[in-house]
């Protein structure tokens, strides 16, 4: 099946080749220099023809569809580029179905390319037909089949353009094995316009002006800004609006090393487990400028009572977000930079001391209460706190961290010190389990860092612990760090406060970690006393290539702050 | 306070776009009362007519949710005021039944039916109007005896003065104005 032996060229200058070397064709063309997938018999056309163009298009095969899913999403999210991957029909295709949900939730450019079954079998429950367009709808922004050779291009062009355009994220085309084999004649241009679909919204100055008049008025705002100042690399721009203001900058989840959190108007994480201040103090600002967030749930806590006493400006492209959660005074449907570069000409130099003293006030009861001995506890078992800081300390911020889901991830984004844009992955709208070490394989082959840190807790890592097998094939240096609590910790934690410390199967009976690294020749290490700490920590960032560090961590311990369910974010918890 | 709704969704001609337009509906625990889809004024542009009753607030959200579909073009919500709308609906009955006293003629001429097919068995009527008018009519005939009842779902035209293909023109050039050097995520 060597299809580029036998290449025909047709009068009019078009060459004629498969549907699957279109598709290698394509990703070329739009720049793809890494895929992640999975092989299978329907996808056997487009992986023979990948294999013609290994130096140009590297492979990564992972060791599930949902793992290949993580890693294209950590590799769009710290690249910038679309992520792309690859998986066979059927249960190929089902199995990709978290990782399209996550990065969906998250708001992430993927392009997923699924094979179909030949297309006379289409809709006969044919041997490992599913039908993914159907599964696939609610959890991508476009989807589309593929039925003939000659639609590649069209199919493609358009699912590259969609996924990083607008509001960005996952995409699926489905493309049945008959159109991978067809011939076509072949011709590719990069689509820049749908119909039905204007991503590119005039900025309307009307509101930019009404903001303005709100922020030059305010005594007491606050800005809450999120995961759409990255995708709009607009961290300079909300520097500057922030500084010439002299407004706090409070983050979410995703927003977070959007603004560096040495700096002193830095207000700090928003959220459930988020910090004292910001949460309290959204209940007495007088203003909130939200800048590509969304008012999720975990934000906002209970909406009746949130914010009573503020306006609200709303900056975010994705014109449904508006008015969805909250009712906003001033909504500019639009991109994050562009709003804040016009905005920013218009509002008052300013300072409040007062307001952020405030902040400086809150910061320290949370230091006092909880931060302090998370930290830098005096003695007992190791807690997951004082690990983070200390490598966020060692780093300095240099680093790519990504999480997995539970109180390893919000302990990591509470004591973290993010100083440069991009450099958190993480699962925030899904919640996905398992999505921490996949998703470090994905960033480490996107970044320049040399430092991929990956905090994992036991539960998660069990989830998709096969990657280990893709970290070994391909020597890729991420650095796994358990924080192993030998309990799926985030329920237990509301078992013990939500459930009278019924801890209903979340206690885990787990391996030796360190055993199963030697199986993948992966240099690991266990700690579980404090003096060894730094040590092993050490040594792990001094190692080149992957390495495994777990840490024996505190068995029963809460994240606090907390906003219970149903709670204001100013009744947040200190402690339980 | 819920209030009965319109939505007029125009699409790309596409398949599958019913499903990702009920799907918003089914999420927000919607009720569909009736839904119909053809070809409309703009060759090429599809129309999905639904009813449903919500919220003004839940009716907003709903719209932009279902604009945010890549292949929908523009979608209105209309209340019953603002739109010019018709169902139609058919009733068979024997024809035994229909000739006993002067039921035909206060079927054509009360209730202004029609009588598309008549024959010795059974007699076809329709039955063009509001959801209201035909139930009456529904109503009226029950009595009678009825052999089957079918009603379409709401068609509608709106009132407003700015049409479709203003809207199209619109958004081209909005799209063609600004087509930009780079894409966002690039
Ligand atoms: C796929 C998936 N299943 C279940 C959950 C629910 N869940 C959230 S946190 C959590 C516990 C995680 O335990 P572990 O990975 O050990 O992390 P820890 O909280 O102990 O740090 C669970 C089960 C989830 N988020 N994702
Ligand atoms: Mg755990």
């Amino acid at each position: 099946m060597k299809e580029n032996n036998n290449k025909n060229h047709n009068g009019n200058g078009h060459t004629e080749i498969s549907g699957a070397e279109a598709v290698i064709n394509i990703l070329i063309a739009e720049g793809v220099e890494t895929v992640f997938g999975y092989p299978g018999g329907a996808i056997m056309p487009i992986y023979d023809n990948l294999m013609n163009v290994e130096d140009k298009v590297t492979h990564i095969l992972t060791r599930h569809e949902q793992g290949a899913a993580h890693a294209a999403q950590a590799y769009a999210m710290v690249t910038g580029k679309p992520g792309v991957c690859l998986a066979t029909s059927g249960p190929g295709a089902t199995n990709l179905v978290t990782g399209i949900a996550n990065a969906y939730l998250d708001s992430v450019p993927v392009v997923f390319i699924t094979a179909q079954v030949v297309s006379t079998l289409i809709g006969t429950d044919a041997f490992q037909e599913t039908d993914i367009i159907g599964v696939s709808m609610p959890v991508t922004k476009w989807n589309c089949q593929v039925k003939s050779a000659s639609e590649i291009p069209e199919a493609l062009s358009k699912a590259f353009y969609i996924a990083t355009t607008g509001r960005p994220g996952p995409v699926l085309v489905d493309i049945t094995k008959d159109a991978q084999i067809e011939r076509l004649n072949f011709s590719y241009s990069k689509c820049d316009y749908i119909r039905s679909y204007n991503p590119h919204i005039p900025l309307h100055m009307k509101e930019i002006e009404s903001a303005a008049i709100l922020i030059n008025h305010a005594s007491r705002p606050m800005i809450i800004a999120g995961h759409g100042v990255l995708i709009s690399h607009a961290e300079k721009e909300l520097m500057m609006f922030a500084e010439k203001t002299g407004i706090p900058v409070a983050l979410t989840l995703l927003g977070l090393s959007a603004f560096p959190s040495s700096h002193r108007l830095y207000a700090g994480y928003l959220g459930m487990h988020g910090n004292y201040a910001p949460n309290v103090l959204t209940n007495e600002a007088d203003l909130l400028i939200a800048v590509g967030m969304r008012f999720d749930d975990r934000v906002t806590g209970n909406l009746k009572k949130y914010a009573p006493d503020a306006s609200i400006i709303h900056i975010d492209i994705d014109a449904a977000e508006i008015n969805k959660n909250v009712k906003v005074d001033v909504a500019i449907n639009n991109d994050a930079g562009e709003t804040l570069k016009s905005l920013i000409p218009l509002v008052n130099n300013n300072s409040y001391e007062k307001w952020i003293r405030a902040f400086r006030i809150c910061d320290k009861t949370e230091f006092d209460t909880i931060i302090k001995n998370e930290i830098k506890p005096e003695s007992g078992e190791i807690k997951m706190g004082e690990v983070v800081k200390l490598i966020s300390d060692l780093t300095k911020g240099d680093a790519v961290i990504v999480t997995d889901v539970g109180q390893n991830q919000m302990v990591t984004a509470r004591y973290y010190r993010f100083t440069e844009p991009n450099t958190l992955v993480t699962s925030g709208g899904l919640g996905t389990m398992g999505f921490g070490l996949p998703a470090a394989v994905g960033a480490r082959l996107g970044s320049q860092k040399k430092n991929v840190i990956s905090f994992l807790g036991d539960g998660g890592f069990q989830m998709t612990i096969q990657e280990l097998g893709t970290i070994m094939q391909y020597n890729i240096g991420v650095k796994i760090v358990i924080l192993n609590n030998s309990y799926l910790g985030m329920v237990r934690q509301w078992q013990d406060m939500f459930f009278s410390k019924r801890y209903a199967s979340t206690e885990m009976v787990n391996p030796d970690f360190a055993a199963i690294a030697a199986a993948y020749r992966m240099p690991a290490k266990k700690v579980s006393e404090r003096d060894e700490l730094e040590p092993a920590v050490r040594e792990m960032l001094a190692t080149d290539g992957p390495f495994l560090l777990e840490v024996t961590v505190e068995k029963e311990t809460n994240v606090m702050p907390m906003v219970q369910p149903g709670a204001s974010v100013s009744e947040i918890k200190l402690t339980h | 306070m819920n209030q009965e709704y319109t939505l007029s969704v125009f699409s790309e001609d596409h398949i599958g776009i019913l499903n990702q337009i009920t799907i918003i509906l089914t999420r927000r625990q919607i009720n569909i009362d009736s839904i119909t889809a053809s070809e409309s004024a703009v060759r090429g542009v599809h129309l999905i007519t639904i009813v449903v009753r919500t919220t003004p607030e839940l009716i907003q959200k709903v719209v932009r949710q279902m604009e945010k579909v890549i292949d929908v073009l523009k979608v209105f919500a209309h209340t019953s005021e603002e739109i010019v709308y018709q169902e139609i609906a058919l009733f068979k009955v024997p024809t035994k039944v229909m000739m006993s006293g002067n039921i035909v003629d206060q079927v054509v001429r009360n209730h202004n039916g029609r009588l598309v097919e008549v024959t010795p068995e059974y007699m076809v009527i329709e039955k063009t109007g509001h959801k209201d008018e035909i139930i009456e009519l529904l109503r009226f005939l029950e009595k009678h005896g009825i052999l089957q009842f079918v009603r379409s779902g709401r068609i509608a035209i709106t009132r407003q003065v700015k049409e479709l293909h203003s809207y199209l023109k619109e958004m081209d050039t909005a799209t063609r104005s600004k087509i930009p050097e780079e894409s966002i995520y690039n």
